[in-house]
């Protein structure tokens, strides 16, 4: 049984190309108002779930539906906008007959300077679509594929080609969508994009759904944390420690010098500063050698990134090793690290790495848990 | 037209309750209609449409049917008649070559042809907007040979010779259409007009469009019934009084190829899916 919101989705859904597994059992639902994510590698099986839900290929077992039809049916496709990442349009064809065209399609389109206005294309509806930049031949796709008032919208890596500014341009439109009722399924390689629209993510991984639930859940699976510091510790020192994965030391990576670092991804995170006021104590710039107030060398500071499993037990171990640490940081993974985690996972498990990357496989349908 | 008397689509509401655009009626002339535009004016604004499908023929009549043959066709009414009728065959292949042919293979190229499927346009309207676009095309070439034989050159044409040259005109484009559904389905967009001028100029040299078959090798003359092109070209010349050819062989042969090639054309159309 559906949820009442349900309005496109897979359940138990096969599909092979000749002895190619595509989709293995996959079963996902697109509700109403919400955007779902369907995240993963290339070849993960993203393009065939988009095209078993468009009617564009079918399924070799399970039920694919569409406003509960088949996606062949018209009526249920009327309802449906769509931006393909792989369609280009008519050269020769100026952006505004392409959307008249489209909108011919749909019952109660939108009108044209409407479309122009939330798809941002008022000064282009003149112009031919071969004479338009990459960013604004998306910006056109995203026109058609909201141009017939939508109530389930599939965007296909929307925002590739797109500058800072329409891409966020472009979100806040699909969010005005989503808070009328528009379901969207939202196929992307940049995870700060699902991040940011996102209601639940979906990771696909060679035809099975590995990794479900709303963004802070999928985050969460991201079992790995990060510690960062700037420490007198020997990155090589630090990497020999029980539980330490991996050590970097960004003066090392960055060439030399203070590796300042502002940027943090993940919105959650827990951020542990240490008490240590280094200025106060006298310590000196990240990457050199200094004098403490007592006149006494200090051995070179670096900025580190540990990564653990588990963090308490290293960062007491760090405190321990160097009193004089600062600047500490445990951060959980965003969602692009649990991604590359969750993906990464399964890979190794099968090429017998023993990683230890702890992955929640979402069960397939008729599946023991 | 009344919109109660237009074939409508009743879109169904499904099984929501949300207040959606698709409870409401969607003309399928409306669709047909803007995709038919859409067509032309595709075909108009590319110029390695317009040049081959509308000006070769005009100037090749103009060049070898008036020019250079005007002494003998002022002294033979029927040779200047069998001379136009060859040419408005040939101005029948390109359109359905080129029109559908080559604008079918970009289409799957670029994923037009799968954002269409995706869209809720309904089947068959992209195909059969190209192929009313053929079919214009044909005629608007037709009339200009026929005005351009009737004015320029010595052809005598009566108003039943020049309403069956149309008609034909018109549906004789349909087997050439399905040849180039055919060919664009399974070759490139990029490679798509190479292989059919491949085909377009051997057909219409083989066929008797441009030089008279008796003059062919024996053996190449023997295979033009193997050609769309020969049967079109002999059903003009049977509507311009030429009393041996037999109306009902080569038009069921066009029929038949016709149906070969659309057939065909939809292995390959649903193979490629």
């Amino acid at each position: 049984m559906h949820a009442t919101n349900w309005v496109a989705g897979l359940t138990g859904v096969s599909k092979r190309y000749g002895t190619s597994v595509a989709l293995d059992r996959v079963s996902l639902g697109l509700e109403r108002g919400k955007v779902t994510a369907l995240l993963g590698p290339n070849g993960a099986g993203k393009s065939t779930t988009v095209a078993l839900l468009l009617g564009l290929a079918g399924a070799d077992e399970g039920r694919v539906e569409l406003f509960g039809n088949s996606p062949q049916v018209l009526a249920a496709r009327r309802r449906v906008g769509v931006m393909l990442q792989s369609a280009g349009l008519v050269e020769v064809l100026r952006v505004r007959e392409l959307v008249q065209l489209t909108s011919s399609y749909y019952a109660r389109p939108r009108a044209l300077s409407e479309v122009a206005e939330m798809a941002g294309i008022g000064g282009l509806l003149a112009k031919p679509y071969g004479a338009l930049s990459g960013g604004q031949q998306r910006r056109v796709q995203f026109a058609l594929a909201i141009c017939g008032r939508p109530e389930l919208l599939f965007l296909d890596e929307p925002t590739t080609g797109l500058d800072i500014e329409a891409r966020e341009a472009l979100w806040t439109v699909v969010r005005g969508l989503v808070a009328e009722g528009c379901a969207v399924l939202l196929t992307t390689h940049y995870l700060e994009e699902a991040e940011s629209l996102a209601h639940r993510v979906a990771v696909l991984m060679r035809g099975r759904i590995v990794a479900e639930g709303t963004v802070d859940e999928v985050r969460a699976m991201g079992v790995r944390r990060r510690i960062r510091c700037v420490s007198t510790l020997a990155a090589a020192e630090v990497r020999t420690w029980v539980g330490v994965e991996s050590v970097v030391d960004e003066a090392a990576r960055t060439g030399g010098g203070a590796a300042a670092d502002g940027g943090e991804a993940g919105r959650d995170v827990a951020r542990a500063r240490s008490d240590g006021d280094a200025a106060a104590r006298g310590v000196t710039a990240v990457g050199e050698p200094g004098w403490e107030a007592g006149g006494r060398l200090t051995p070179k500071r670096r900025r580190l990134e540990i990564s653990a499993v588990v963090a308490e037990p290293i960062v007491r171990r760090l405190l321990e090793g160097d009193p004089g640490l600062s600047e500490l940081e445990v951060s959980r993974a965003g969602l692009a690290e649990a991604f590359v985690e969750i993906t990464r996972g399964p890979a190794q498990a099968s090429a017998g790495s023993g990683g230890g990357v702890a992955v929640r496989t979402v069960p397939a349908q008729g599946e023991a848990a | 037209m009344n919109s109660q008397t237009r074939p409508v689509l009743a879109v169904a509401a499904g099984n929501t309750d949300f207040d959606t655009a698709a409870r409401g009626r969607v003309s399928l002339w409306r669709i047909f209609l803007a995709e038919s535009r859409m067509e032309c004016l595709r075909l108009l604004r590319s110029p390695s449409f317009a040049v081959p499908v509308i000006l070769f023929p005009l100037m090749f009549y103009g060049l070898f049917g008036l020019v250079l043959g005007d002494h003998t066709h002022a002294a033979s009414p029927e040779a200047a008649r069998h001379v136009l009728a060859t040419y408005i065959a040939f101005g029948c292949v390109a359109p359905g070559l080129f029109g559908i042919g080559v604008t079918v293979a970009l289409d799957r190229d670029r994923g037009l042809l799968d954002l269409k499927r995706a869209l809720p346009m309904p089947p068959g309207v992209y195909l059969a907007a190209k192929l009313v676009m053929a079919m214009v095309f044909a005629a608007v070439v037709s009339i200009a040979l026929m005005v351009m034989g009737a004015t320029l050159g010595t052809v005598v044409l009566r108003i039943a010779h020049c309403a069956g040259l149309l008609i034909l005109s018109v549906l004789g484009v349909i087997p050439f259409c399905g040849l180039g559904l055919l060919v664009g389905t399974l070759v490139k967009g990029q490679a798509a007009p190479a292989v059919l001028n491949l085909i377009y100029v051997p057909m219409s040299f083989l066929s008797g469009l441009w030089l008279p078959l008796s003059i062919l090798p024996h053996g190449l003359a023997q295979l033009a019934p193997v050609w769309p092109a020969y049967h079109l070209a002999r059903l003009t010349q049977y509507l311009m009084g030429e009393g041996d050819v037999s109306f009902w062989t080569h038009a069921l042969n066009l029929v038949g190829m016709s149906a070969v090639f659309f057939v065909l054309a939809r292995r390959g159309l649903r193979k490629g899916r």
